[in-house]
């Protein structure tokens, strides 16, 4: 196993200035080591709560099976 | 209900058995990777469709993540003897224990560091850790890809085994919005319950959610388990507020990567909150008691939330079970709930004081004249 060169996986985007001043005074102390770090974990978390579900788990004939098995096996009335 | 991980809860299951098998290479694998690929097809591991390609495993080690950045801790690997197979071809995985059938298609075929591995998964390379000794005991090439289940025969406790598709309609059902996971390899005692509970007032609906398999000496058996909590169920919870399926996985002792693990696959369930203990996961000294909650800092976009539960005693003068943040009496009033010593009772046939274990659920497990593996 390889280690991969960072650079590959790592891009660059640009903020104001003034606004990344504020961030560093902000991490300081923290557990961010970097502008970089704080950006990804706060973009990681804004991404995350818009994700939706990319397809419906199953057709109606489908969670009829489920619902029966489910029945069953006394997990549902 | 969270989304799946990953965006979509995964199907591998092939509905139409191919007609000759006999024309694949088959490659005959041990039951805990026939159970990762059951894990695969039900969708307990989504995103993944199969076993990690080189990229995938190199950015798990890595930054914990998958190549497109979700997260991912435990790299869910398929070890082999180099032979005739390449790139490309399909193969035929069987394990006779569990009567697995499964094909892959091999998308890679590649080498492995063992010592990388090991360190960045489980912090060590000391051979005395059992996920280092299973590294070090794997075969010195991987396959990846993605794989298809054709079937596997019936089990003892299929009863109680639920894929992340029915739990998800069963909490649905049962109108829950939020449910906390929990996960467990003992049968409950009143630590475990007033941490369930606790839990429990703050949501919906509780999934708890056992792992059964491969178990060391002295450990209870799983149908000792299983019943201890349905006992407990029975009596001490509302039927319409707790849940039970198990979980056919191995432990991997991984510690604060393992819990970030077990939280993914209780969010593939269908459950919003992950109870996260002491010590999760761990095995020996090598992770700090509390490595398995500060890991979660590092995931904001996990989507579940972890419930951080640190140590928790009786306290004899509050009369009642509390933890550190709750109880402002010194430890010489604390009694702490050792497992080792409910075994050491249990072992001798006696019932353990009812402020450590409930009666009936040690009678449940009294019943059993051997409760223990050997």
């Amino acid at each position: 196993m390889e280690e991969k060169k960072d650079e590959k996986k790592f891009t660059t985007i640009s903020i104001p200035t003034p606004l990344a001043e504020k961030i560093k005074k902000r991490i300081k102390g923290t557990g961010f080591t970097s502008l970089s770090s704080y950006a990804t974990y706060v973009l990681r978390e804004i991404i995350a709560g818009t994700e939706e579900e990319t397809e419906e788990a199953f057709s109606k004939e489908d969670e009829e099976k489920v619902k029966e098995r489910l029945r069953a096996l006394g997990y549902l009335d | 209900m969270p989304i799946p991980h990953g965006g979509k809860l995964i199907t591998r299951q092939i509905k139409k058995q191919p007609t000759d098998l006999k024309e694949y290479p088959q490659i005959e694998i041990n039951t805990n990777l026939a159970e990762d690929i059951i894990n695969i097809s039900t969708g307990v591991f989504s995103p993944l469709e199969g076993f990690l390609t080189k990229n995938n495993l190199e950015n798990v080690v890595a930054q914990k993540r998958l190549e497109n950045d979700t997260p991912w801790t435990i790299p869910i690997l398929l070890d082999f003897e180099k032979n005739n197979i390449k790139e490309g071809d399909t193969i035929l995985l069987t394990n006779k224990e569990i009567g697995l059938h499964a094909l892959l298609d091999i998308e890679e075929l590649y080498n492995y560091n063992k010592k990388t591995l090991a360190q960045s998964v489980y912090k060590t390379q000391d051979i005395n850790h059992p996920g280092v000794a299973n590294i070090q005991n794997m075969k010195n090439h991987l396959l990846g890809g993605k794989i298809n289940l054709i079937n596997n025969k019936p089990r003892q406790f299929d009863e109680y085994n639920l894929t992340p598709k029915e739990t998800r309609l069963l909490f649905k059902e049962k109108g829950w919005r939020e449910i906390v996971a929990f996960q467990t390899r003992n049968p409950p005692h009143i630590g475990h319950e007033y941490v369930q509970k606790t839990a429990l007032t703050f949501v919906d609906g509780i999934f708890i959610n056992p792992i059964i398999g491969k178990k060391k000496t002295g450990d209870f058996k799983d149908e000792v388990i299983l019943s201890s909590y349905e006992t407990l169920m029975k009596y001490y919870y509302l039927k319409e507020r707790s849940v039970m399926s198990i979980l056919r996985t191995s432990m991997k002792y991984a510690g604060p990567r393992e819990a970030i693990h077990h939280a993914i696959m209780r969010k593939n369930f269908g459950c919003t909150h992950f109870i996260v203990g002491r010590d999760h996961a761990g095995v020996g000294n090598y992770y700090g008691p509390y490595d398995a909650h500060e890991i979660f800092s590092e995931f904001p976009d996990l989507g579940i939330i972890p419930i951080f539960f640190r140590s928790f005693s009786r306290c004899t003068k509050c009369g009642s079970v509390v933890n550190d943040k709750i109880c402002p009496h010194d430890q010489k009033y604390h009694i702490n709930f050792s497992g080792k010593k409910i075994r050491e009772l249990l072992r001798n046939g006696e019932i353990p004081p009812e402020d450590m274990m409930r009666k009936e659920v040690a009678e449940t497990i009294l019943k059993y004249k051997k409760p223990f593996v050997e």
